[in-house]
């Protein structure tokens, strides 16, 4: 399995990044199933600022992909996640799974996802009004990991 | 051993990084975080509640009752907030 992961200032483009994905497939793929996060203009927020953790980031997002890897037939992995100041409505995360069956795909994306919220090392702090204040974790990010442990 | 801070826990404290000699009564994390705490002022507002934050040793997610060595790159952050 192939896994291509980004940690970048800049936007990407989705439609590249899955033909990308896919051209990586010498026998095509079945199935490429993706998600992609946006910056949500809730309660007055204008931007978020992500900060992260260099080299921990790479080698932890990089973790969770073998993790998947492991768990379902994958044939390649895409993510990438943006850092630094993002205005509502942009793009923050991309995760891109291409596997041969659509079951696999849909599930080691969302896998993917809930990994990426609980355990890769990027904090957001929401700018609002004048001032900006850090995100607290949610309950719900953890437990929607942890039913994976059951599964 | 080289101490990095990140999101509110680097604010509180007012820098990024430092190194700090490793000795043999910091035997943990938990060790590390009690001797920062101590220092008061910023160090002692980031470390106020344990359970708020977290750790990691060489860049893998860590428990307060890890071992640390002379070295080691220690990481102290709140509870990731990515994707």
């Amino acid at each position: 399995m192939s896994a291509n992961i980004h940690i970048q200032v800049e936007d990407f483009d989705v439609s590249e990044e899955i033909d990308a994905l896919t051209r990586e497939q010498p026998e095509g793929t079945g199935a490429v199933a993706t998600f992609t996060g946006y910056v949500r203009g809730d309660g007055g927020l204008s931007a978020l600022r992500l900060e992260h953790y260099p080299g921990m980031t790479e080698r932890e997002i990089a973790r969770i992909a073998a993790e998947a890897g492991t768990r379902w037939p994958l044939s390649g992995v895409t993510i990438i996640h943006r850092v630094g100041r993002l205005k509502v409505g942009e793009r923050i995360v991309l995760v891109a799974v291409a596997s041969s069956h659509r079951a696999a795909a849909f599930a080691a994306c969302e896998f993917l996802m809930d990994f990426l919220k609980t355990r890769a090392p990027f904090w957001k702090e929401e700018e609002r009004g004048g001032g900006a204040q850090w995100v607290e974790a949610k309950s719900s990010d953890d437990a929607a990991a942890e039913r994976w442990r059951k599964a | 051993m080289n101490v990095l801070y990140f999101a509110w826990v680097r604010q509180k404290i007012g820098h990024s990084e430092e190194t700090i000699a490793h000795s043999p009564e910091l035997r943990t994390v938990g060790d590390l975080a009690a001797m920062l705490a101590a220092r008061g002022g910023g160090y002692a507002e980031a470390f106020a509640d344990p359970k708020r934050l977290r750790a990691a040793v060489n860049q893998i997610h860590a428990g307060f009752d890890a071992a640390i060595a002379a070295g080691d790159e220690i990481a102290f952050f709140p509870p990731v907030t990515g994707g």
